[in-house]
């Protein structure tokens, strides 16, 4: 009579767990994927290393003049030389204090508001520096009032790039908001107008707007008048980026349903308290993600100012890699400002990813 | 109990405000618009520049590297505009079907079940979608300027295919007397194959007897042009490029500058598209694949009938979209020099002339057509695509 005898566990078989199983499953799965395994293999290889040694391994990271850098990697002495023109452009050197008390400022505000919390006067308080920050900064920036003036054709580099691409949100965000109220409205005059604003902007590329901002605008007021460089990409840049903003909140603006209207109509309130206290807070917080992804693309637009003439931190690589001592060093500024670029609107497009989130979860805990 | 009114209590009236806010917003415009028209006509006559659009008849009196029409420093402005736009569509649809074709294949490649291929497409959009476009053209731009050779020195391949600095030389296919009949053909085998799908659809559904006619499709559209080709003797042939004193004679020549731009507008681009096309094939939900296995449908039947059809719905919209915006980022040619509209005209013309007004108006006016245009097809699309409901 056979007798139960406990057997010794049996491990499961090498190719059933662990990385060998886990290669065989996501790499080799099917012979065709395993000969395109092999082959991104190889187009990595062919890649890789040649890059990794201009970078890295063959490049001159010391401070020394352009021709004793060697010629087989990146000099990136030049960089190191050069940064900051590619930060403040010709903004005078004693004075680089002032846009970093700007930045502090900023940053200073932005936590100031995290801390806040829930706290009851937040959205006033909020308001209250989303006015005053921009005059302060500009106060700081420019001069005047004891401060040395540094007119705006010395600004330049990362901090003109943040300067335009600030100003643009700023200002093309009530603008944009009031556009696409008017889109809405039942006033045909109106409707029309902003319709009209909205396609027309939407319609051209940014750069003739740019061109027309350059040098059509000054022709359009009297005599005398004229703004500066900076001032005139500015309201090109504004005008062009409200027509978006507006389409994105007239998207929020169709999401919200039709008994929010009626019945803010039933209490009585008025078109402003109507827009004011149930329209916009739903349709605002319901644009949020698009409205964060737009000033993505936006910011990748402030780069067109260099066609017009203005040294952001793109113009500063032709600039300054045409200076006698730097010459020929494109490659590198290039690639300089592609990463700085890159690390910038890379973390600015995960936190929109995270703001998406927080949003869907917060729709599906109302429908629950 | 009568409630006492006062004279102004007309202004509380909702259609009263609405008429007198829409009249008062209406001066205003028209206000803006008259003093800023006003202004320019002062401003022009100050600085005597003139108006109209005469200087389209003018000499231009420069050279442009790259036109599709005849072209010479004689040509007249209108000649210039035209030679812009030509470029301006040519390079829009060259980075439209690169734009297409990389889209395409990164965005199958992002839903890979290969772990290496996924991430690899993965990596590929997130470096070049968070990259500028106007920074990705200088650079690719600058990249073409230092690597390709002198022209003495040229990379050659199979002695027909030159690649140097004044860009890459291509034979130019001439066509003779006759050569239209080989596209009379090509024409004819598409008509004649969808007439033959037709025919077997239409077999299909009353007898139920499928025919599988990929290799007559295939017959037809490439066999029959071949055939014709044959059968008259050849009438097309290449004429080679060949180095002659300091330049390349013959062939055609791509220059570094549309290079870099197609280049660069095709990478950039495509990583939008390949999100579109992700998305959509995201958003058929897998008891949709599942109801087609179910129902005895092979991979490809269930891929063809029941996946693409809604995934396109939802990807071509965002692909269009991005086919406009495309178009318009053309218009950054104007940093590298490429003869496109923005850079000849409206630089070039505009700085020679000082007509800003009505260059800039022309220009944007082309735009806005190209753009007016595609929404139009993106109607069409959509109303075409939409769910039929019985």
């Amino acid at each position: 009579m056979a007798v139960f005898e406990q057997q010794a566990t049996k491990k499961p078989p090498i190719y059933q767990i662990g990385i060998i199983h886990w290669i065989k499953e996501n790499l080799f799965s099917t012979p065709i994927n395993s000969v395109l395994t092999l082959f991104a293999l190889y187009f990595l290889y062919l890649i890789i290393p040649p890059l990794a040694d201009w970078i890295f391994f063959d490049a001159t990271f010391s401070a020394v003049p352009n021709d004793q850098c060697n010629k087989e990697g990146a000099c990136w002495s030049y960089i190191r030389e050069n940064i900051n023109l590619f930060a403040y452009g010709f903004y005078p050197s004693e004075e680089y204090w002032r846009p970093l008390t700007v930045l502090g400022l900023v940053i200073a505000c932005v936590l100031f508001t995290r801390l806040m919390g829930t706290y009851e006067y937040k959205f006033k308080i909020v308001i209250a520096m989303v006015v005053i920050l921009p005059v302060v900064a500009f106060f700081l920036l420019y001069g005047g009032l004891g401060l040395e003036v540094v007119e705006t054709h010395k600004w330049g580099g990362l901090m003109l790039t943040i300067v335009i691409s600030v100003v643009g949100m700023i200002a093309s965000f009530p603008l944009g908001i009031m556009l696409a109220l008017g889109r809405k409205s039942e006033m045909k005059i109106i409707r029309f107008f902003c319709i009209i604003y909205i396609e027309f902007f939407r319609g051209v590329p940014l750069i003739t707007i740019l061109f027309m901002a350059s040098v059509v605008l000054p022709l359009f007021f009297a005599e005398g008048v004229n703004f500066d460089k900076l001032m005139r990409a500015l309201i090109g840049i504004t005008l062009f980026q409200t027509a978006y903003f507006a389409e994105v909140i007239r998207g929020g603006l169709q999401a919200i349903p039709k008994g929010q209207y009626e019945a803010a109509d039933a209490i009585g309130l008025s078109y402003f308290q109507k827009t004011i206290l149930i329209v916009l807070p739903q349709a605002l917080k319901i644009s949020i993600p698009n409205i964060v992804g737009f000033q993505i693309s936006f910011f990748k637009d402030t780069t067109l100012v260099l066609i017009i003439g203005l040294f952001d931190m793109l113009a500063i690589v032709g600039l300054s890699s045409s200076d006698q001592n730097w010459l020929g060093n494109e490659t590198e500024g290039y690639v300089f400002v592609m990463i700085v670029f890159w690390v910038i609107l890379y973390s600015w497009s995960r936190y929109s990813k995270t703001l998406e989130k927080r949003f869907n979860t917060e729709q599906e805990h109302q429908k629950a | 109990m009568t409630k006492s009114k006062s004279f102004f209590s007309f202004l509380y009236n909702n259609e009263v405000r609405a008429f007198l806010f829409q009249v008062m917003a209406l001066l205003a415009i028209v206000y803006f618009f008259y003093s800023a028209i006003d202004n320019m006509f002062v401003n022009i006559e100050s600085r005597g520049i003139q108006t109209g659009f005469g200087f389209l008849e003018a000499e231009s009196g420069f050279d442009i590297a790259e036109y599709l029409i005849d072209y010479s420093p004689t040509s007249s402005n209108l000649t210039v505009f035209y030679v812009g736009l030509i470029n301006t569509i040519v390079v829009s649809i060259v980075g439209i079907i690169f734009a297409s074709l990389i889209g395409l294949i990164i965005g199958i490649a992002r839903l890979s079940n290969n772990w290496l291929i996924a991430k690899l497409a993965g990596g590929y959009i997130e470096l070049f979608r968070n990259i500028p476009i106007l920074l990705q053209i200088l650079f690719w731009y600058n990249i073409a300027l230092i690597s390709f050779p002198h022209p003495r020195k040229s990379i050659e391949f199979f002695d027909t295919v030159f690649v140097n600095l004044r860009g890459i030389y291509l034979p130019k296919p001439i066509a003779e007397d006759g050569f239209i009949w080989v596209l009379v053909a090509l024409l004819l085998g598409f008509v004649l194959k969808i007439l033959m799908k037709r025919f077997f659809k239409k077999k299909h559904d009353d007898v139920g007897i499928e025919t599988h006619t990929f290799g007559y499709s295939l017959l037809l559209i490439i066999g029959l042009p071949v055939m014709v080709y044959w059968a008259l003797g050849s009438p097309l042939y290449f004429d080679y490029p060949a180095l002659k004193g300091f330049n390349f004679r013959g062939g055609m020549s791509l220059s570094p500058e549309f290079l870099a731009l197609a280049f660069a507008l095709s990478v950039y681009t495509a990583t939008y598209i390949a999100e579109a096309i992700r998305s959509g094939i995201e958003s058929v939900s897998k008891g949709q694949k599942e109801a087609a296995q179910a129902i005895g449908l092979t991979r490809i039947q269930s891929l063809k009938l029941v996946i693409l059809p809604q995934a396109l719905r939802v990807a071509i919209p965002p692909i269009i979209n991005q086919y406009l915006n495309l178009t318009k980022n053309s218009s950054l040619a104007a940093a590298i020099g490429y003869a496109e509209l923005v850079s000849t005209f409206a630089g070039t013309v505009l700085n020679q002339v000082g007509q800003a007004v009505e260059i800039m108006l022309m220009t944007m006016a082309v735009y806005l057509t190209i753009s007016l245009f595609i929404s139009l097809v993106l109607n069409i699309v959509n109303h075409r695509m939409k769910i039929k409901e019985r």
